[in-house]
């Protein structure tokens, strides 16, 4: 469903500073499963989370989706494909402060017009869902690590995305939160979602929900 | 249609929700604004309705007044004069005023003798204007006496006071008797103090004036429209006076709404980030802001100007009596008719609402330059 | 959950709206209530021949501006200094400047 053709990806490029945090990566993401980013620090694993996410586009090579070249495309028509195909999960959940925990879910849907009715239940469904329902109406910035990763969760899920982007989804929390967090990860997977993620936690690369792990260094793809 | 509508709601509850956040900020801010538009409009509105005050009533005074001056400084009208200015063509009706001013030690105020030319004040009594009636605390029959400049002391009972609802232009009036005035002042005989005419035909009001002039080379006749001018510049002078006091507050608050409206925080500019990244346009990012600039202006403005109104129109601007008044001490009490200019309304409107639309705006191309990518790595 | 800030806001707004459209019509009500006190002040200039309004009494030039032959200060009342814009600025020196136009009674 994703593909990516020999990707590179330069960081300040023609400056004296100019850094290669991708050099040729080619791969293919299949849809419907969950595909691990494994490899140390600095080895582009987030660099190439932006590329598929379309936060940023390669400095040479392809990336295509559902067989459409999407890395030449505008700003805007990236902001689109980005709305509508992926939910991110950061990794520093980078949810806004002030605002409450449903607020906060609903936020990527404003764009897209929905009605507001339709938009509560959705995300209160998706509360409910993540076990965060009596939560709701606190500001994210009193939840706990693991209430404020759900919320971050449900709020990649609110526009009902193809794929889920997660960087170092687990990296804040203890083993209990983070087993939690792949057992919702393999409801995903049997729901057909394809999702995308980042680790070093073996918790992560090695359990059952994980279909494919792909080892990268030094901006390449390592084969095992 | 609706999409559209639901997702300006959506914009705006967010921008409300960021708005109150900050609130001790937000409120602080746009309770200066506010201030700022109400004294603005209250000037606006209170200059322009006496503005207008001041038009209609002068419309009622003589077409030309004709002084006589001696060595560039008013003096009598000797006998004779009025004779000779009959023979000017063009001219209607000649008659001539008697007035004067007299100082009031009790009070400490100065009024404005005037004898109406009907005869309708017999002798020895007094028509009062209003402020009389307030600060000497003067009734219908009460005895009054002054002491005139040749330092004799006359005695008058008031016959009537005059209405309460023309105080603008009679507030200091003391109408009299010709004899009473003439003995009062030691007016000298067949002498009055100007001369009013009028002119058959309004196109000639000037033409007539010249030859006046002319005719007459040591007077110096005042026409209508210049003292109607006079009086549009005195309340624009006024009104610069308020303007330039204000303009420190002003420079002071656009300084503070500037840095408010213009300024991205770290945190603000981490939001649009994160906005970016889940999927919000540039312009959804434009947008809210503009609702934000939009809603604290609007408020502002409108906040301020039935403030405003309510002040000049329905309270008799209390605020602005110390400026306005000078050092009078009789100051007339008057209710202003409201005559709104609506261009001086769009004028504020434009004034207030968009600089700020503007200020808030500007952060907008440094949103538009945050990479949505810088957001996964914080 | 309380009604959507954006609904408030609205209602906010359309208030202060109705308030702002209240301030015409009041304005109308008021011109017709106050016209005629205003038409009665033009008859009584008609009638008086009036050239001036009475709002700044302190001296003949502020009292009758249109007809003054000079402008300067100290004229009539003891604390008019001026009508121009530094006399509306600056406040008079009172114990030095108090001298009485004529004798009291
Ligand atoms: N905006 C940038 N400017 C310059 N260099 C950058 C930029 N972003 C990333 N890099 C560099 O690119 C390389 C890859 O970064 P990336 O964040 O993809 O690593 P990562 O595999 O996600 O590491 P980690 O596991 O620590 O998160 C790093 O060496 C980093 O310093
Ligand atoms: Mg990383």
């Amino acid at each position: 469903m994703i593909e990516l053709r020999d990707v590179k990806k330069a960081f300040n490029q023609g400056q004296h500073n100019e850094y290669w945090a991708l050099s040729g990566i080619s791969l293919t993401i299949e849809a419907r499963r969950v595909t691990a980013l494994r490899g140390p620090s600095g080895s582009g694993k987030t660099t190439l989370l932006t590329l598929i996410g379309c936060l940023a586009r390669p400095t040479s090579g392809r990336v295509s989706l559902h067989g459409r070249d999407i890395s030449g495309l505008p700003e805007r028509f990236l902001t689109e494909i980005r709305r509508k195909t992926f939910g991110f999960v950061f990794q520093q959940f980078n949810l806004i402060k002030g605002l409450s925990a449903m607020e906060n879910v609903m936020l990527p849907a404003y764009p897209t017009g929905r009605p507001h009715r339709e938009l509560k239940q959705r995300a209160e469904a998706l509360l409910d869902r993540l076990r965060l329902a009596h939560r709701r109406d606190a500001r994210v910035e009193w939840l706990s690590g693991g209430e404020q990763q759900r919320v971050a969760i449900a709020r990649a899920l609110i526009n009902d995305p193809e794929v889920l982007i997660a960087d170092e989804p687990t990296a804040n929390l203890d083993t209990a939160l983070a087993k939690e967090f792949m057992a919702i990860l393999e409801s995903f997977g049997e729901e057909g979602r394809t999702v995308i993620l980042t680790s070093h936690d073996p918790l992560v690369v090695e359990s059952a929900a994980v279909n494919r792990v792909v080892d990268m260094r030094d901006g390449l793809i390592v084969e095992p | 249609m609706t999409v559209w509508f639901e997702k300006q709601r959506h914009l705006i509850d967010f921008t409300l929700a960021s708005l109150i956040r900050r609130k001790g900020r937000n409120l602080g801010l746009l309770f200066v604004y506010t201030l700022l538009v109400f004294v603005l409009a209250s000037v606006m509105l209170y200059t322009h309705a006496l503005r207008h005050e001041a038009a209609v009533i002068l419309e009622g005074s003589p077409e030309v007044l004709l002084q006589r001056l001696v060595a560039g400084r008013h003096d009598l009208i000797p006998p004779g004069y009025i004779e000779r200015i009959g023979t000017v063509r063009g001219v209607q009706q000649i008659r001539g005023r008697l007035w004067g001013y007299y100082y009031d030690s009790v009070v400490k105020a100065n009024y404005t003798f005037m004898v109406p030319e009907d005869g309708s004040v017999a002798k020895g009594t007094l028509v009062v204007g209003p402020a009389l009636e307030r600060e000497r605390g003067l009734a219908r029959d009460n005895g009054i006496s002054f002491r005139a400049y040749s330092g004799q002391l006359f005695s008058f009972t008031v016959a009537a006071v005059l209405p309460q609802a023309s105080e603008l232009a009679s507030a200091d009036l003391i109408l009299m008797n010709e004899g009473d005035f003439r003995a009062f002042f030691a007016y000298p005989a067949g002498h009055y103090t100007d001369v009013a005419l009028s002119v058959a035909n309004p196109k000639e009001v000037r033409n007539v004036a010249n030859k006046l002039a002319n005719l007459l080379p040591d007077s110096r006749p005042i026409l209508r429209e210049e003292v109607q001018r006079t009086y549009a510049s005195v309340f624009d002078w006024r009104e610069g006076i308020m303007l330039a006091l204000l303009s420190a507050a002003i420079l002071a608050f656009s300084i503070l709404a500037w840095e408010k409206a213009s300024g991205l925080s770290a945190d603000e500019k981490r939001e649009i980030g994160i906005l970016k990244a889940i999927g919000w346009e540039t312009g959804d990012v434009i947008r809210m802001k503009l609702w934000e600039g939009g809603l604290i202006s609007l408020t502002a403005f409108l906040v301020g100007f039935v403030a405003a109104y309510l002040h000049v129109f329905r309270a008799g601007s209390p605020l602005f009596e110390p400026v306005l008044k000078g050092w009078a001490v009789l100051y007339p009490r008057f209710d202003l008719v409201p005559v709104i200019d609506g261009l001086q309304v769009a004028t504020l409107f434009f004034f207030t609402v968009f600089p700020y639309m503007a200020a808030v705006l500007v952060p907008i191309w440094r949103a538009a330059v945050t990479d949505p990518d810088a957001v996964m790595r914080a | 959950m309380s009604a959507r800030p954006s609904t408030l806001a609205f209602l906010l707004l359309g208030s202060l709206l109705a308030a702002f459209a209240a301030c015409f019509t009041d304005a109308v009500w008021l011109r017709a209530e106050r016209g005629p006190e205003l038409v009665s002040m033009r008859l009584l200039a008609a009638q008086l021949g009036l050239s001036d309004l009475a709002l700044f009494t302190e001296a003949r030039y502020t009292r009758h501006p249109a007809q003054a032959d000079l402008h300067s200060g100290f004229q009539d009342h003891p604390l008019a200094l001026e009508h121009f814009p530094s006399g509306s600025l600056m406040v008079p020196r009172y114990d030095g400047l108090v001298r009485e136009a004529t004798t009291p009674d």
